[in-house]
């Protein structure tokens, strides 16, 4: 049965989308064996990547289907980050991806550009300077959006460069603490979303307090997305971001395909 | 005196490939009980426990009181008495090797015994001439005796009966699995300095950066491939490129983590070791394998072994160290099941067994440790003598005697 036009928001969203005013924008890096995984010292237990194993193709172990195994850590290609990934999170009720409120997986972002600033120092840290700077320049971070940092990180995919280890560790940009108090708990964000392969930078390590990000968010019931691709086709406001992690019980996160709708020509 | 070996020419693509075939198999227990210890580098006879008389070819019982018989290493002397060369067959195998020297000899142990004769032992020399007797597995992985010249000769190793009982690496093409382990990039160097033609290095992350690599990439004769034996497509990929030029196959990847069975040990360790060392066995012996076998006899450069380089605890299990020494076990079990298939195709499957190897996951391991320049002579070795298994290292060598001893026993020595 249908709805006549404007009755409702859901209607105005259902007919803007049948009618092509919107528009999906793939933000997932595609799954395979060669998608680089975080590493860790080998020491720790490892991510393990991506794998994929035949079961059948259209012969004797099946002969009218095709199907895979496949294995890989809950942090390995584009993946959600859920508060219980850290251990400033272990306590948080909902802390699981499947126990996170479903509300949480659809959420407007906006996308604060350090595209400059990245190529000219892989270590680019993101501070409550910066931020508070690119507010009056943009507009305020609306509560309730995911952060999307883009950086067009994922261009290096299929280079060194893109985890860029090096032998005092992984460069790539991330937020300070300070950026994290300050979009945790005055901008009330959902959580931050990166095209790097973790929401820190490379050398948070060295951070006080260590691992920024993951401590700041998880802690605070926030999430991570990681591992993203095209955030360069978002508009600053009004894209939309469609994040389900699978519902794996007791999961500390998920590989997941994670989709933005924009307006047609939002971008 | 032996001609050396030619670098082999590349291979006229109107040519149908030389199928391989394998001598006769053997047709006893007894005779497999030889091939296994020839398989070591022994050189053993049965002797009888009764009237101590030592016999050949082998028997279940003592041809002159029927007694127990048992195997001794013997002395490898023995004085030719007649040679010939047969120049017709009905065997393919020997059809396709013509001419063959074969002699008698009186062995200094004691029997009288049919043997292949080197090209350098001197025309002629049935009048008494003295040759030095070696206990090789051929093609099929049955015992025979080969007469050598007493003394070295130059290029010995390059004989063309000599070399169907060898894997030897001279002029062959060799993947060497794991590049990024200094175990692999030993294997590989010590392969180029045997006169491989050519050793394809296994790398399974080349976007990260390893130790020793700049030294591996400027090693001339050595390519490095991209190779992930975790990675059944990674696997397929490469052996879809390199299959048919593969002669050899030495698998150095591993997986080594400490800890226990109800204590200290990590089921994610477990579960990694047994992706790489058994699974991953398994996609390298699917991908390479047929390719292999199909090429088992084409020349110069025919494909001929497929070499695992695992830990000796794989036998007996390892306290301290129980995943490691399960996933050893499982590989070696594996690879019994390989040598099986592949000696009806006469690839040659054999077994490199470690201790643990001076690196930087046994660093809490008390000395002695192997070298990775060891494991790579023994695999040298160990081609170039067409040897099954090889024990690397004092530690490998005391617990596969006394495995071989007493299994149990060894068993509960090594895990307590």
């Amino acid at each position: 049965m249908s709805q006549p036009a404007g009755r409702s928001v859901l209607a105005d969203f259902a007919a803007a989308l049948a009618g092509g005013s919107l528009k999906c924008v793939d933000l997932t890096n595609t799954l395979s064996p060669d998608f680089p995984v975080i590493v860790l010292p080998p020491e720790f237990g490892a991510c393990a990547p991506f794998r994929m194993e035949e079961v059948s193709r259209y012969d004797a172990n099946g002969p009218a289907w095709y199907w895979n195994a496949i294995s890989m850590n809950e942090h390995t290609g584009t993946h959600f980050d859920a508060p219980a990934h850290w251990v400033t999170g272990r306590d948080l009720p909902s802390n699981t991806v499947d126990a996170v409120p479903p509300a949480d997986f659809l959420a407007p972002a906006v996308v604060i550009n350090i595209t400059r600033e990245a190529a000219a120092d892989a270590d680019f840290v993101l501070t409550r300077d910066f931020l508070e700077g690119w507010e009056q320049a943009n507009g305020l971070i609306p509560p309730r959006h995911w952060i999307a940092l883009r950086t067009d990180w994922y261009k290096k995919v299929g280079t060194p460069d893109y985890l860029n280890m090096q032998e005092d560790g992984a460069h790539s940009p991330g937020p300070d603490a300070g950026a994290m108090d300050f979009l945790v708990h005055e901008r009330d964000c959902v959580g931050l979303a990166v095209e790097t392969v973790g929401t820190d930078a490379g050398q948070a390590s060295h951070f006080n307090p260590p691992f920024p990000a993951h401590s700041i968010l998880h802690g605070n019931g926030r999430y991570g997305l990681q591992c993203l691709r095209n955030l360069d086709q978002l508009p600053t406001f009004g894209a939309i971001i469609v994040a389900c992690p699978l519902k794996i019980e007791g999961g500390s996160g998920s590989p997941l395909r994670v989709i933005a709708i924009i307006e047609e020509d939002a971008a | 005196m032996t001609e050396p070996l030619d670098k082999p020419k590349r291979k006229d693509p109107l040519k149908r490939s030389h199928v391989g075939h394998v001598p006769p198999a053997p047709r006893s227990r007894a005779a497999k009980a030889m091939a296994v210890r020839a398989g070591q580098g022994r050189f053993v006879l049965q002797v009888c426990k009764d009237c101590a008389e030592t016999t050949y070819p082998p028997r279940d019982r003592c041809p002159k009181c029927w007694g127990e018989l048992v195997w001794r290493d013997q002395p490898d002397g023995a004085t030719l008495v007649a040679e010939t060369t047969v120049r017709t067959s009905m065997d393919l195998f020997f059809r396709d090797h013509l001419p063959w020297r074969i002699g008698t000899a009186k062995l200094d142990a004691g029997p009288v015994a049919i043997v292949h004769v080197h090209g350098d032992v001197a025309d002629g020399a049935a009048g008494g001439a003295r040759v030095r007797l070696k206990l090789c597995l051929d093609r099929g992985g049955n015992p025979a005796l080969f007469a050598l010249p007493e003394t070295e000769t130059p290029n010995m190793q390059d004989d063309p009966q000599l070399r169907t009982f060898t894997a030897n690496p001279k002029h062959r093409r060799v993947l060497v699995t794991d590049g990024r382990g200094p175990v692999g990039q030993a294997v590989a160097e010590g392969l180029i300095e045997a006169g491989a033609a050519t050793v394809f290095l296994g790398n399974a992350d080349p976007l990260m950066r390893y130790p020793g690599q700049a030294s591996i990439e400027a090693c001339e004769g050595i390519e490095t491939v991209p190779l992930d034996i975790g990675d059944t497509r990674s696997v397929a990929e490469l052996a879809g490129q390199l299959g048919g030029r593969v002669d050899i196959l030495v698998n150095t990847a591993g997986f080594t983590r400490e800890g226990g069975v109800g204590f200290g040990g990590k089921i994610t360790d477990l579960q990694a070791g047994l992706d790489i060392d058994v699974t991953g066995l398994m996609r390298l012996a699917q991908a390479f394998a047929p390719a292999m076998s199909g090429r088992s006899d084409d020349g110069v450069n025919a494909a001929a072994a497929f070499v695992d380089v695992a830990s000796v605890y794989g036998l007996t299990g390892r306290s301290g160290f129980a995943g490691m020494a399960a996933s050893a076990a499982a590989r070696l079990t594996l690879l019994a099941g390989l040598k099986s298939e592949m000696r009806q195709t006469g690839i040659r499957v054999m077994s490199v067994l470690t201790g643990p190897v001076d690196d930087e996951w046994h660093q809490s391991v008390l000395p002695p440790k192997v070298a990775p320049r060891q494991v790579a002579r023994a695999v040298v070795d160990t081609l170039a003598n067409g040897h099954d298994l090889t024990p690397v290292g004092d530690i490998a060598k005391d617990v596969l005697a006394r495995w071989q001893a007493d299994p149990l026993l060894t068993i509960r020595e090594e895990t307590e």
